[in-house]
């Protein structure tokens, strides 16, 4: 068997870089201290002390507003001295390799590296390189993986509906580009969810992708039947360079979430959404600002579930 | 070693707690133990605030040998902190390291009016300036072993000895 990249001689984590392959009680583990987490927003102090002294460089070499902000509050509520680097203004723009971005970091005593980059592997290759006492996060890498993303809609459907073994899920949208979509089916599938559905048109749907465990629908109403809680995906225009759609307007027609189709869902379905929103494109405003929507809650969660990830890796 | 009846060293907490008719007191539990004994002294006193819990894992000082430990319980803390007379509750008192990370919680909420500590058993060993103002009994235990608080389905607390670690 390889070894897992992700993990240390006693299994612990080290690397968070997909959610594919870790144990169902290392997933468990980070959901349960992001609950603890939850509480440090109701100090005076948002802050802990645990990783007072330890250096976290954002690496996002790929634009980012909600998941960049949320891992520089995550460290600094950890108490963490964070520095995020500005890739327009970097010296890989100077043609500088990856590789040696890194080891300029780690020279300055770089204690954590979080990593987003439009390149699938990028943080696998990252952690590959780094000494032993550095852990790597990956926060995005092209069509890949987005583990905490994907950990933190875990925790969102944790919240609502309180257990992941009576569930039915259905991811909506564009399927072949979303590094959301593929973390975040390793992720139901690890802990239980016994039917995960994904919804779209042919052209945006993974071949094969019924080998991950998922039932596929083409039909969006047949899709949405009794399904306890819709993920909707952005449709991902900048990757989106051949003719794979007509035009957003027709897709929306077919595959945006409308009160109408959601109404084929349990009543009390809970709608999610990674952002940033088209909306009009893949989720009508009365949908995303409605009751059933929790895509707000989301974000907030997406800061106690980077601080456990955190707190956990930092600390094995 | 026998050790002593954890319900009767529960009442002699209360006793002194109501002894020292402090009018309006908080008490703050430290899971596990001393959040079961901060709801049994919570009734037996009849105190209107709320009771706090607190798990000390993101303030311990040992978090760079251990990491982080799994089953962390959120803290939750129901009353104003600033301006209160709170008693921190534990089950066995040790090093005082776990008491200092509690202190250092609750400081993060808000600045207390006062801080006293209520423990059911010290086992000497202490580490660190702190020591109870309310204490069930002292007992002498040989370094590396644990005594633990265990509570049955009926609710009653009791100790006992953990066999020496492998």
């Amino acid at each position: 068997m390889i070894p897992n990249p992700q993990l240390n001689e006693e299994g612990k984590l080290k690397h968070l870089l997909t959610i594919e392959g870790l144990p169902p009680d290392i997933l468990m583990q980070i959901l349960d201290t992001a609950r603890s987490f939850i509480s440090v927003t109701e100090q005076e102090v948002k802050k802990v002390p645990l990783l007072r002294g330890k250096a976290i460089f954002n690496l996002f070499f790929e634009p980012s507003t909600r998941t960049r902000t949320t891992f520089e509050i995550a460290a600094k509520r950890l108490s963490a001295d964070v520095v995020n680097l500005n890739i327009a203004t970097s010296s890989q723009t100077k043609g500088e390799t990856l590789l040696d971005t890194v080891a300029n970091l780690t020279a300055m005593h770089a204690d954590m590296f979080v990593v987003r980059h439009a390149q699938s592997g990028a943080a696998h290759l990252i952690a590959r390189h780094v000494g032993p006492h550095i852990h790597v996060i990956n926060a995005g890498d092209g069509r890949h993986a987005h583990p905490t993303q994907a950990l933190l809609d875990m925790f969102t459907i944790r919240h609502y509906k309180g257990d992941f073994t009576h569930l039915r899920v259905a991811i909506v949208g564009d399927i072949l580009h979303s590094r959301v979509a593929r973390s975040e089916i390793h992720a139901l599938t690890t802990l239980g969810v016994p039917e995960v559905r994904v919804i779209g048109p042919r052209t945006l749907l993974p071949r094969f992708v019924e080998t991950l465990g998922v039932q596929v629908f083409h039909d969006m109403e047949a899709g949405l039947r009794d399904v306890d809680v819709v993920v909707m995906l952005r449709l991902q225009n900048e990757r989106m360079n051949g003719a794979l759609l007509p035009s957003a307007g027709e897709f929306f027609k077919h595959y945006g979430l409308t009160l109408e189709k959601l109404a084929r869902a349990k009543p009390d379905a809970i709608v999610m959404h990674p952002g940033p929103m088209n909306r009009g494109v893949e989720i009508d405003s009365a949908v995303a600002d409605g009751r059933q929507s929790v895509i707000l809650p989301q974000v907030t969660f997406g800061i106690a579930v980077r601080m456990a990830v955190m707190a956990i890796l930092a600390g094995n | 070693m026998t050790l002593p009846d954890a319900e009767t060293l529960l009442a002699m907490l209360a006793e002194q707690i109501r002894c020292d008719g402090r009018p309006s007191i908080a008490l703050v539990g430290i899971y596990t133990g001393g959040v079961w004994i901060a709801e049994r002294l919570h009734r037996m006193l009849g105190l209107s605030v709320p009771v706090g819990t607190i798990d000390v894992a993101f303030y311990r000082d040992d978090y760079k040998k251990t990491g982080m430990r799994t089953g962390v319980k959120p803290s939750d803390i129901p009353f104003k902190v600033e301006g209160a007379d709170i008693i921190v509750v534990d089950d066995v008192l040790y090093t005082g390291r776990t008491i200092r990370a509690a202190m250092n919680e609750l400081f993060d909420y808000g600045r207390p009016a006062s801080i006293r500590l209520a423990a059911l058993v010290d086992r000497g060993g202490r580490e660190l300036p702190i020591c109870p103002q309310y204490l069930g009994a002292v007992i002498d235990v040989e370094q590396g072993r644990m005594i633990e608080l265990q509570r049955d389905d009926a609710g009653r607390l009791s100790l006992s000895l953990a066999p020496p670690a492998a």
